[in-house]
């Protein structure tokens, strides 16, 4: 490994309306490395890298590639330079086949036409490097999305990259094919290639880093080699706080009242053909009740029945005693529920519109369009939950698109706290986020629970669910098998027990 | 090095991947067989051997512009000002030749370069400004279509002008009362402007950029792809094939009109759409559009022999032409997004 950095970036600074996303970061790439840059959601990462391969221009600061002064204006620059992207999106045109895709812009010709042919064969060959095998005239739209990123690490590395950037391009990916990538990402670093890293999963990193750069609220907090930070102090360093924030959030013990209380929300028989089979479940005040399964077990279909987003065809729902029909999210709504759903760029926020109004949306329509909020109210509701729930950065008049993930999701929050619901549903609230929004929420959710309202929460992690839950209904092969609420039942390997044993007894 | 080697075989058959490309076009082809299977039943001389290549007679000029349009629609975008510029393009060769005297080689390729000039600028509007395609070209079918009127108001006969004769000069393929036709060389134009159109888009790297435009302008822009140059190449083309087809139409009618092609660029839209490509970009086939213009051709053609329908009713079946075949295009989309999961 040589000392002598390829990409040297210092004093980085870029301001975007307002918001400063970087402020005086340095950044140190050698050849033969893999370097994770690692923060929070809004830390910077994605500015940076998108700084460095001429996506943004910096405000100030000074980039050296190979020990020269460099100042890309576009990727397609950049990539002429010698510096090429993977990014999680993957950014192929899936209309054109794979082959196509590798060579898009440089295609092999024979005078002024492509060389299919050669293109073909080199696409083969190109592929079968990196240990992948795929029919290389096939368009590109039949295979999967990790295989499209395969093919899009494949394109980049083609480009005699010297500096290779992967921005979370294992999010979508299998474990099996996150194996692959790494194994990739090795040999193209023991080629002498630079690679920077971004992911969420810490143990990736850990697996195949030699040296990280933390970054937070957009200034450099430093930079160590792997295996000279563990973990915890990682974390530490990224949310510049105490790790016990998480941990101090302790299982609440059952709230011993509630259980005795009449149901809040009373479903019996509740079915929808090909989405969940019938099931009972109660939620009264107060309450907070997990949904835990394995992916497809039928959690959001579950929680879309009880919200009104589907129709249920059985069975029957009572929500405060009366019966509710044909409710739809609108409906339901009006009565106190609110529903935060998974998806929460197409399902729930308006990109365009600001943080305040994406805030406001639910309130407006549970009032009726003719009664506008005055401004003064809706100012002082907007700063309130900006306050409440750490929004940053804490600016109400920003279009909703411009936050990370972790804070989308708190104006998502927001959006249904304001009409004060009775039962508040969250679909997977915390997938995607970083880890301070994650405690944010959670604590959140406690706090809320602890006021009377009633939670109904779906998270993909056993141990969210289980901290956070009185009790939690475990689902499998879309069917509810079981409730657990005891105390010593609330653990991550008694729901895996309980999903392994009651689906074999079927 | 190979302990874990991915291999993968397409989510869906190849076989049905490479087949749904071409079920647009292919409905498309089998309805102009059925058109033209239906009118030899039900009509007397519809199997005369002029009936065919006389369709890209009438319809050279929509043609032309409706390759140029084919290009613009793959790469994601419309350009509305395509009749404006054909009426502007054949005013403009009949006042150069006629009222400023200049001799037609000189006024043709004048008007040509006119052409991808105005187109250049269309594209550089819509790229570096970013404004809609819809709305910068709705500008140009206001401005040239103005400019035409300012020119004149009223016809201008290009006679008198030797070279315009030329257009309409019959190669004879065979003799007529002997199952031969003939076509003038207009309808070579056309052909040449197909056949080069057919080249670019799919064998050069310009082509393929359009179509990798036409599918995602974002990630051709992160793969490095020339975005600007496409964009505005596709423009230029455009205009390049909308004056052509202006020329052509001098041609054909012999004088120019200065409400001539008004609506033009719907027609040309139409067949690109009848003919099987996508209006998001990114899929379809120049030979499609040859398609798509037979079709519409046809359709009068048959409105013509039926005798006792007005020629609305060519507009009216069109209309509901284009509304299948963008209904299709959904369905595939649909299922092609289904399979994917």
């Amino acid at each position: 490994m040589s000392d002598e950095p390829i990409v040297q970036m210092t004093g980085i600074t870029k301001d975007f309306t307002g918001v400063r996303a970087l402020d005086g970061v340095d950044f140190t790439l050698r050849p033969g490395e893999i370097h994770a840059i690692m923060g929070e959601n809004g830390a910077g990462k994605s500015t940076l890298i998108k700084v460095l391969t001429g996506v943004h221009s910096p405000d100030a600061g000074r980039i050296l590639l190979d020990g020269r002064p460099v100042r890309f204006h576009s990727p397609g620059h950049a990539q002429s330079g010698g510096i090429s992207t993977v990014y999680q999106e993957v950014n192929l045109t899936d209309n054109l086949s794979v082959a196509e895709n590798l060579f898009a812009g440089r295609e092999p010709r024979l005078g002024p036409f492509i060389n299919f042919r050669a293109m073909r064969r080199r696409a083969q060959a190109l592929l079968s490097d990196i240990g992948v095998d795929l029919n290389v005239a096939a368009p590109l739209s039949s295979y999967s999305i990790a295989t499209q990123q395969l093919v899009a690490i494949a394109r980049a590395v083609d480009i005699e990259a010297k500096v290779l950037i992967l921005d979370e391009p294992t999010s979508s990916l299998d474990r099996e094919e996150v194996a692959v990538l790494l194994r990739v990402m090795r040999t193209l670093a023991d080629n002498g290639c630079a690679l920077v890293f971004i992911s969420h999963f810490l143990d990736q990193v850990y697996e195949i880093c030699d040296r990280m750069t933390v970054l937070r609220n957009g200034r450099l907090v430093g930079e160590w080699a792997t295996a000279e930070l563990p973990e915890n102090e990682l974390i530490g360093h990224m949310l510049g706080r105490e790790i016990e924030a998480l941990e101090a959030l302790e299982r609440r013990s059952s709230a011993g009242g509630a259980a005795e209380a009449a149901p809040l929300v009373s479903a019996k028989g509740l079915g929808r053909k090909g989405a969940i089979a019938p099931f009972d479940l109660d939620i009264r005040e107060g309450e907070v009740v997990g949904l835990a399964g394995l992916l497809g077990s039928g959690r959001t279909e579950t929680v879309r029945l009880i919200a009104g987003a589907d129709r249920h065809d059985s069975g029957a729902i009572e929500f405060d005693g009366r019966r509710l029909g044909g409710h739809n999210p609108r409906t339901a709504a009006a009565r106190g529920i609110g529903f935060c759903p998974e998806n929460r760029k197409t399902e729930g926020l308006v990109g365009e519109l600001t943080v305040a109004e994406n805030m406001i949306l639910a309130m407006q329509a549970s009032r009726g369009w003719a009664r506008a909020i005055p401004p003064a109210r809706r100012a002082e509701l907007v700063a309130e939950f900006i306050a409440k729930l750490d929004i940053r950065p804490a600016n109400g008049d920003l279009p909703v698109k411009n936050l990370s993930g972790g804070n989308q999701q708190k104006v998502l929050l927001a959006r249904w706290l304001l009409i004060e619901p009775r039962l508040l549903i969250l679909d997977e609230p915390t997938r995607g986020i970083d880890v301070g929004a994650k405690a944010d929420i959670q604590r959140l959710v406690a706090e809320l629970s602890e006021g009377g309202m009633a939670v109904l929460f779906v998270s993909a992690e056993l141990e969210e669910v289980t901290r956070l839950s009185d009790r939690i209904a475990v689902l499998r092969d879309r069917e509810l098998i079981d409730v657990l609420h005891q105390e010593s039942d609330m653990t991550t390997e008694r729901i895996v027990d309980t999903i392994v044993t009651r689906g074999g007894a079927e | 090095m190979s302990s874990t080697t991915l291999t993968e075989r397409p989510t869906r058959s190849t076989l049905f991947d490479g087949l749904s490309r071409y079920i647009p076009v292919g409905a498309t082809v089998v309805l102009l067989a059925a058109m033209y299977l239906g009118g030899i039943a039900r009509y007397r001389n519809f199997d005369n051997p002029q009936l065919i290549p006389d369709l890209f007679i009438g319809n050279a000029a929509l043609l032309i512009v409706a390759v140029g349009m084919t290009f613009v629609i793959l790469s994601g975008g419309i350009d509305l000002s395509v009749g404006s510029v054909m009426a502007f393009s054949t005013m403009a060769c009949a006042w150069l030749t006629v009222d400023a005297g200049l001799p037609a080689s000189v006024a043709v390729p004048a008007v040509l370069a006119f052409g991808v000039l105005s187109g250049t600028f269309t594209g550089a509007v819509i790229h570096y400004f970013n404004v809609q395609p819809f709305i910068a070209t709705l500008a140009g079918l206001f401005l040239y279509r103005g400019l035409t009127l300012q020119i004149s108001d009223h016809d201008v006969s290009i006679r008198e002008i030797d070279f315009f004769s030329w257009g309409m000069e019959r190669v004879e393929f065979g003799d007529p009362r002997d199952g031969g036709f003939s076509l003038p060389y207009i309808s070579f134009i056309a052909f040449a402007v197909v056949i080069v159109a057919f080249v670019v888009l799919h064998y050069t790297r310009f082509g393929r950029g359009v179509y990798a435009v036409g599918g995602s302008e974002q990630s051709a822009l992160l793969m490095g792809l020339p975005v600007a140059r496409t964009k505005i190449g596709v423009y230029a083309i455009s205009g390049f094939c909308a004056a052509l087809g202006g020329v052509v139409a001098a041609f054909y009618t012999k004088s120019a009109n200065p409400l001539a092609g008004v609506g033009f660029e719907l027609d040309a839209i139409a067949a690109v759409v009848v003919g099987g490509t996508l209006l998001t970009g990114g899929a379809g086939f120049v030979l499609g559009t040859v398609a798509g213009v037979m079709v519409m051709g046809l359709l009068s053609t048959i409105i013509a022999f039926q005798g006792n329908l007005s020629s609305w009713w060519a507009r009216i079946v069109v209309g509901v032409l284009l509304l299948a075949f963008i209904l299709l295009q959904r369905v595939l989309a649909r299922s092609g997004e289904k399979r994917k999961g």
